[in-house]
């Protein structure tokens, strides 16, 4: 286990997209920004136009090191996209990538409220409130590297199957290819000629 | 197909099963059954000698039933491997032999009566999912008689009776006469494009199959009358509206109707089907010698089992989902695991080409990278709270917990490479000795409590899986399927994870819903880590029935990834329960919390008190 930051010693900046208007034309980011700023251990607040572009993660970059951010909340759209992008740029800094925390204003707030300008800015407020509170308690962590078997499981002989396989072979690493049948060659074995070429499928 | 026998990195292990796969990116292992041919298939020549004296005659599958096959047989002359099998269920039998004549036909001795099913344990690095496809039935629609009228046929018998290695040779004869066929009428989307039968979605490939089979015909017969009943001609592919044009060119009539019913004429066989024209409006009857229905496509359930095994989830449609439908079309939510084929959705050869060789450009760069970094999302113990009582050792859907032994003194440790972090043992702890990396129980209190600042009663908090419910939320929000905005997500890997304790805590600070939201079980990405959620909920319930307060205050729900719509339509209910919740019934929930926790606390101090 690394030592864990003491609250005290704790920079948080908050960067909030506006995903060109998939954000910001539906709720107010200009206040979700300005109310971040009120939050405790945020010490700086920035808005950009995509975060995930290349000058929006050259911004939170800058930041950390002019601001020397130890935590970096991005409210913009799911971790489930942009985790791994924003993990990697703030690891360019120096910065341990399990201390980003990531508020999802855009899937869970701004695309499915959208004629409610008020509430969805309201909700992302309290997004952002919650991603910072997170973000206070993370801590640094350290990845475990596994060595990877040299060798791929490939599930059905049809040609799917049998393409992947041969490629992934030609490529010079071993290939297990399972079918259930007695042979290889599925649905397409079976048929006469194929299209666009009008030729056999075997 | 020979390429595959030929290619020395390849072990090809057909008429197999996958039993089970363990393990994480990098680092699976695989366990599967070689069911046994009673031919040993290195050996077999495929000489055919067996075939000969073998007595048994069963319809040939392949051949689609057109023409037969004996017990011993093998499933088509250019099969790969080559070799021989016996189909048991066919065979006279050999336990006590019934026949055994096959064996001495044998010069090359490959049958064995007494062979047995094989099972093989590989470790493989990645795993490469291409479980293909099943062609419709079309029984269920009734109204087309196929199995009825002989000379309904679909569209993959179709194949087989032209095919110059089918039955006939590649003689196109109709099942009722065996004589050539003068007029051929195909009807589209049988199984598709329906949301009554079959199925809703377009099969992709019907389209340009009939159009080709048009044009077999109109080369092979010229003369024959070729018609096309569709709702719509999808020919989007490269090369395919030059295929269509010219399939229109040589006198194949298309109608844009689908028929509502086919007849037969009891005397001829033939056929007469009545279809509403829906480009002049009028109903038309029109006569075929033969009728070949082109049958959609679906997902072979033959996979659910690998679906449960690798943790895969089924759009609603039937097939895998990908980890993004725009991004990456061949990763899946498993990391290691990549999809090809019909699998993922219906395509065409071209595209299950494209897609199998992504899928190993994905599998190549895995290995070719060497290592594999693990999330830090682990359990770790603190020896000094550890009781050794043994729980988070049973709970632990992977075995990554050794065991601990009290009399020995010997703690549980946590194998690292093995825990998946589900988290269902840090809840499991009562001593608190467990803490989750990256999602500690302070973090999590941290959001309910960030959270529920600022008017609570109109919030809703909602504990989501990552891999199911918050991706279900997030379809929701791609779709722009829009709900009110009282929910608020707090992101748990599993709901296994949610301590019942963070329940209570959003209750106490004036939350009137709690919602734990999860996998279904099936799609539990933590194997079955997801049954202590429903436990620990129903607990809960059972708890808060005790103390007076309504168990509807906290609800459990199923959502997966798929479902962006039901995820809309759940928040859209919790709302309406939400508002059922008066501040009075807030207040009392708190103040009963309250009182309770205090109670439970002075409990403890008395414990301590006596044993100390």
């Amino acid at each position: 286990m690394i030592a864990p930051t003491k609250p005290s010693e704790q920079r948080i900046g908050v960067f909030v997209c506006h995903c060109g208007s998939n954000i910001a034309g539906m709720l107010d980011v200009e206040a979700v920004a300005e109310y971040a700023e009120t939050l405790d251990n945020v010490v700086f607040v920035q808005r950009n136009l995509y975060t995930c572009s290349d000058p929006g993660q050259k911004e939170i970059k800058e930041a950390i090191k002019e601001h020397k951010l130890n935590r970096v909340v991005v409210a913009s759209c799911t971790p489930r996209i942009h985790e791994p992008t924003f993990r990697a740029c703030i690891t360019e800094t120096g910065l341990n990538p399990y201390l980003l925390e990531m508020a999802n204003i855009r899937e869970h707030c701004s695309w499915v409220h959208p004629n409610e300008w008020e509430g969805a800015t309201e909700k992302a407020k309290v997004l952002v409130k919650s991603a910072v509170a997170r973000a206070a308690n993370l801590d640094k962590q350290k990845e475990m590297e596994l060595p990877v078997t040299q060798t791929t499981l490939v599930i059905g002989g049809g040609i799917a199957g049998i393409v992947s396989a041969l490629e992934i072979a030609d490529g010079g690493n071993k290939v297990y290819l399972v079918e259930k049948k007695a042979t290889i060659g599925g649905v397409m074995a079976q048929l006469y000629k194929t299209y666009p070429t009008m030729d056999c499928s075997t | 197909m020979m390429d595959v026998s030929r290619h020395p990195n390849i072990e090809l292990i057909t008429y197999a099963q996958v039993e089970n796969i363990a393990g994480f990116i990098g680092n699976f292992t695989a366990t599967i059954r070689k069911k046994t041919k009673y031919v040993d298939e290195k050996e077999c020549t495929a000489c055919g000698d067996c075939v000969k004296v073998c007595p048994v005659l069963v319809p040939d599958e392949f051949q689609q039933g057109f023409s037969s096959r004996r017990a011993i047989y093998i499933p088509f002359p250019q099969a790969v491997p080559s070799s021989y099998l016996i189909d048991m269920d066919n065979c006279l039998g050999t336990n006590p032999i019934a026949c055994g004549k096959c064996k001495p036909a044998c010069e090359k001795k490959c049958i064995d009566y007494d062979s047995r099913d094989e099972i093989i344990t590989i470790d493989v690095g990645a795993v490469v999912v291409a479980t293909g496809l099943k062609p419709y039935d079309p029984r269920p629609l009734d109204e087309y008689g196929y199995t009825r009228y002989e000379n309904v046929i679909t569209s993959i018998e179709f194949e087989r009776l032209n095919a110059a290695g089918g039955p006939t040779q590649g003689h196109f004869i109709r099942p009722s006469d065996r004589k050539e066929p003068g007029s051929v009428g195909f009807i589209q989307c049988v199984g598709s494009r329906s949301k009554v039968r079959g199925h809703g979605y377009c099969s992709n490939i019907c389209c340009m199959n009939t159009i080709k089979d048009s044009l077999l015909l109109q080369e092979h017969y010229p003369g024959i009358e070729t018609s096309v009943f569709y709702l719509d001609i999808r020919a989007f592919g490269k090369g395919f509206e030059e295929l269509y044009r010219k399939s229109r060119e040589q006198g194949t009539k298309y109608i844009r109707g689908l028929p509502g019913e086919i007849r037969e004429h009891h005397e001829t066989n033939n056929l007469v089907l009545t279809v509403e024209n829906t480009t002049t409006g009028k109903i038309e009857l029109h006569e075929f010698d033969m009728i070949v229905l082109s049958v959609g496509v679906e997902p072979d359930k033959d996979s659910d089992k690998i679906k449960s095994m690798l943790s895969l989830s089924r759009t609603p449609d039937g097939f895998f989902l990908e980890s993004h439908p725009r991004l990456k079309p061949v990763e899946v939510p498993t990391r290691g695991v990549f999809m090809a084929g019909f699998a993922e959705g219906p395509k065409d050869i071209k595209d299950s080409v494209c897609q199998a060789g992504a899928a190993a450009s994905k599998v190549s760069n895995l290995l070719g990278a060497g290592k594999v970094r693990i999330e830090a999302v682990t359990s770790s113990i603190d020896e000094d709270l550890c009781t050794m009582c043994g729980r988070c050792v049973r709970v632990c859907p992977y075995n990554a917990i050794t065991k601990s032994n009290k009399k020995a003194n010997i703690l549980p440790g946590i194998i690292e490479a093995a825990c998946a972090g589900c988290g269902a043992c840090g809840v499991e702890c009562d001593y608190g000795a467990i803490t989750m990396r990256h999602f500690t129980d302070a973090q999590y209190y941290s959001q309910v409590e960030a959270v529920l600042a600022d008017k609570p009663g109109e919030k809703i908090v909602v504990f989501a899986c990552n891999w199911c419910s918050y991706a279900g939320g997030d379809l929701a929000g791609t779709s722009r399927m829009s709900y009110p905005s009282s929910p608020h997500l707090i992101r748990t890997m599993c709901s296994a994870r949610v301590n019942m304790d963070f329940v209570k805590h959003a209750l106490k600070l004036g939350a009137p819903i709690v919602v734990v939201s999860g996998c279904h079980f099936s799609d539990c990405h933590y194997i079955d880590a997801v049954k202590n959620t429903q436990k620990r909920v129903e607990k809960l319930w059972d708890e808060l029935e005790d103390l007076g307060i309504r168990p509807e205050r906290v609800q459990l729900e199923w959502i997966s990834a798929a479902e962006g719509a039901k995820f809309a339509r759940v928040m859209k209910e919790l709302e309406l329960l939400r508002k059922q919740v008066t501040p009075k019934e807030i207040e009392e929930t708190k103040r009963i919390l309250i009182e309770a926790e205090k109670k439970k606390r002075g409990k403890k101090a008395a414990k301590k008190t006596v044993s100390t």
